[in-house]
């Protein structure tokens, strides 16, 4: 991991504790997970005590302690969804991936999550991928859209 | 870009803006919110970028990716202008047809405009859709008249003058009298009227004040603020700058979810062009006042919508909400005075300012005044965002503007406030959409997510879902909320599992009763969708734990899939696409669903052909046992 983006980050907001939240979603968002190391560096450089930055990255939904995989599944849960029939895309997800809501496969191919609305309600339900909406999906679409995944 | 230092400057300005727009031009606007998006309208504003090209008229057309109008359902939505037609569900292909009839030759493409269901009559203007007719748009209409991205657009329509109305022709006590006369009330949730947040926060003695705006928009199915974010996010500014004047505010912080990507794109743009223009900053137009603001990016906690739980996430601390003895109007982040409206509260501002409160209260009921955004969302023909004014009836809201329930089926319940409100039966449709009303019927105004529901939905689940999404929402902190919804949805899911038992409709009452103790409205609002379900629904209750059936035949446990031998003519759908093999099939052979195998994935029942209609769901009944094997062929 190059420490000196980390370093760039934190100086893009002025190094400051009260922007801790924005410079972790800036690593999250650059590395897709939060490093260990990442969260010394900001730890050091802000004065915050690790277990403050513990607090935040395990309270917030956007933060991950663990590295995520190359696709990442979103199955929108939203209530329209829901009475569309979300539970069912979710389940056969679930089924095709062999990776339960919230979690990752060994080799880092899937990522599935459940989302609270998508805010594309009239296509639901929906399931985005590598942030590509599927709208109105079918559960008996879905192996084929997830096989085209490398 | 030269900063404009007093209003008459901005007025040049403005005047320059318009006369550079030739109104006979044509411009070509496509919907770019994100569920036209979501459908590909950036290739649809692709493809036209390549056919004007294509034919040498990029010169002469404009072209504009705009604002969410609301119509998600036919989206993605191309308007033609000057002539104002509206074609709905474009695709890429049909780009070039547009452009060889309608921008060339003038003339309409047909079967791309709306077609009245009922009559089959085609609608050539937004006007003229019943979805738009039956609407009053006060802030949504200008969506889709704005390139979201240029600040220039919004100057055209008279951005920014209500903020040079009030720096130069009102007192803060002047406005705030406008604001009060208008009773403009949150349209966050609560209801509360904003003047009186601003009032408290102006009359508080420390001299550091902050303006925030509230964009955590979390309740599922709710999306009224991205759209106003998105579409146009210089009004939320000017409302907010509005806002921070009258109350003597020199910062401001918008807090956008980090879900929302395309809002907080757009309302940073918006920032920089208004810092620009010298919208924002020192010395606002030439009048002494400073106002600078901040974007904060929420990271996915649903209990930052609530206003402690924001102000704390703002400091850059885990949001959790505190006790609000002393109002966050007076003590808010970092304990200054903290005023905390929602978008859609800012973005009615300007427009109070600039038309009046007289205006605004010549909409609405005499409690509830002015307009309210929902987004009708579920079981509806047409999804979308409406817009109308306070007091309509929930039935005209689903039936003349929603268009009612498609597929024939039966209207069963409207669930409106999100997470926090309750079910509205058919025997309250009646009810006039207003803060006080609602709240009487044991639901909420809230946000304005309006979820309708038919036959299918089954109000139990319906409770368990919301339930279940506090459950991951709740912060923890306080025991009510965190132990109360834990085991809420343990009742619940026992009861949808097929196994609740006499009582638990009682003990999920008394659960309810003593989450009043929770520290925020996220805990005390919790038992809502529960106790609206069962004040209405109680006999689906009563049915799931007396008669172990789900009557909407939708709780997974306690239904099961049958093939009918009578309707069966062994097409072989089911048996070739059921995913857990569970199907015996096999040429004019009466299929079987081994129901031991069965995962109720309900695959079978989608794929069997209408004309067959052989699956069916049952529950509350034993499984007819499967027909012998030497009755199976078919002749």
């Amino acid at each position: 991991m190059d420490i000196s983006k980390i370093d760039q980050i934190i100086d893009k907001h002025d190094g400051e504790a009260s922007s801790l939240i924005q410079i972790l979603l800036d690593i999250q968002s650059e590395h897709n997970w939060l490093p260990k190391e990442a969260l010394k560096r900001v730890s050091e450089k802000l004065q915050v005590p690790m277990s403050r930055i513990q607090h935040i990255a395990t309270f917030y939904k956007a933060f991950s302690l663990v590295p995520k995989g190359r696709h990442q599944v979103h199955v929108c849960m939203g209530t329209a969804c829901h009475v569309r029939g979300a539970q069912r895309v979710l389940d056969t997800v679930q089924e095709v991936t062999g990776v339960k809501s919230g979690e990752t496969d060994s080799d880092l191919k899937f990522s599935v999550e459940t989302v609270n609305c998508l805010g594309c309600c009239a296509l639901g339900p929906v399931m985005e991928v590598d942030g590509k909406h599927h709208g109105n999906i079918a559960p008996s679409q879905i192996a084929s859209v997830l096989n085209n995944c490398e | 870009m030269t900063r404009l230092n007093s209003p008459e400057k901005l007025e040049c300005a403005r005047k320059d803006i318009v006369s550079r727009i030739d109104p006979t031009k044509p411009c070509i606007s496509v919907c770019a919110g994100a569920g036209c998006l979501a459908s590909g309208a950036a290739e649809v504003i692709a493809a036209f970028k390549t056919e004007l090209d294509f034919h040498g008229l990029t010169t002469e057309v404009n072209t504009k990716g705009t604002g969410c109008p609301g119509f998600c359902e036919r989206g993605p939505i191309v308007m033609i202008y000057p002539e104002g037609i509206c074609y709905l569900k474009v695709k890429p292909e049909d780009v070039p047809e547009i452009v060889s009839h309608t921008i060339k030759e003038k003339k309409v493409v047909d079967r791309l405009l709306y077609e009245d269901p009922a009559t089959g009559t085609r609608a050539l203007r937004e006007s003229d859709i019943p979805f738009y007719k039956n609407q009053q748009r006060n802030i949504l209409s200008e969506n889709i008249r704005l390139d979201s991205k240029s600040m220039d657009d919004y100057l055209a329509i008279g951005g920014y003058s209500a903020l040079s109305k009030v720096l130069f022709q009102m007192t803060p006590e002047e406005v705030m009298g406008e604001i009060k006369k208008s009773n403009l009330r949150g349209r966050g949730g609560g209801g509360f009227p904003a003047w009186r947040k601003w009032e408290e926060s102006r009359n508080a003695p420390d001299p550091i004040k902050y303006v925030i705006v509230n964009a955590d928009e979390g309740d599922p199915g709710a999306f009224m603020d991205r759209a106003l974010i998105e579409g146009n996010p210089h009004s939320i500014l000017e409302g907010l700058i509005i806002g921070a004047y009258a109350v003597g505010a020199h910062e401001g912080f918008i807090y956008v979810r980090q879900e929302y990507p395309l809002a907080v794109e757009n309302i940073n743009l918006a920032i920089r062009q208004a810092s620009e223009r010298g919208f924002v900053g020192k010395d606002i137009l030439g009048s002494g006042f400073d106002f600078t603001v901040k974007v904060h990016m929420g990271a996915g906690a649903f209990v930052c919508g609530e206003s402690s739980a924001l102000m704390t996430a703002l400091e850059g601390r885990a949001g959790e909400p505190r006790p609000k003895y002393i109002h966050t109007a007076v003590k808010g982040v970092w304990d200054h005075p903290s005023v905390l409206n929602n978008v859609e509260t800012w973005a009615n501002v300007p427009q109070i300012i600039n038309k009046g409160a007289d205006w605004f209260t010549s909409f609405g009921t005499a409690g509830s005044t002015g307009t309210k955004i929902f987004s009708l969302v579920g079981k509806i023909t047409n999804t979308g965002l409406v817009e109308v004014p306070m007091g309509v009836t929930l039935r005209d809201i689903i039936t003349k503007v929603g268009g009612g329930i498609p597929g024939g089926k039966k209207f069963k319940a409207v669930q409106t406030g999100g997470p926090s409100g309750g079910c509205i039966p058919e025997a309250q449709l009646d009810l006039p959409v207003d803060f006080d009303e609602l709240t009487k019927a044991g639901s909420m105004m809230g946000s304005g997510g309006m979820i309708v529901m038919d036959e299918d939905t089954c109000m139990v689940d319906i409770a368990r879902y919301f339930i279940d999404f506090l459950k991951d929402e709740s912060c923890g902190k306080c025991t009510p909320c965190r132990e109360g919804i834990r085991q809420m949805l343990a009742v619940l899911t026992r009861i949808t599992a097929g196994k609740g038992k006499e009582g638990d409709i009682e003990l999920l009452e008394e659960l309810a009763e003593s989450m009043g103790a929770a520290l925020c409205a996220l805990g005390k609002s919790a038992p809502n969708p529960v106790l609206s379900t069962i004040r209405y629904f109680r006999d689906e209750y009563e049915a799931h734990i007396r008669d172990k059936k789900c009557p909407a035949l939708s709780c997974k446990e306690m239904i099961a899939f049958h093939i009918d031998p009578a309707k069966c003519k062994a097409c072989g759908s089911c048996f070739r696409q059921c995913p857990a093999e569970a199907i015996h099939g096999g040429k004019k052979l009466i299929h079987i669903i081994d129901q031991e195998k069965c995962t109720k994935c309900g695959t079978c029942l989608d794929v069997c052909p209408s004309r067959f209609g052989a699956v069916r769901k049952i529950s509350g009944e034993p499984v007819p046992a499967p027909v012998p094997e030497d009755k199976r062929a078919i002749a």
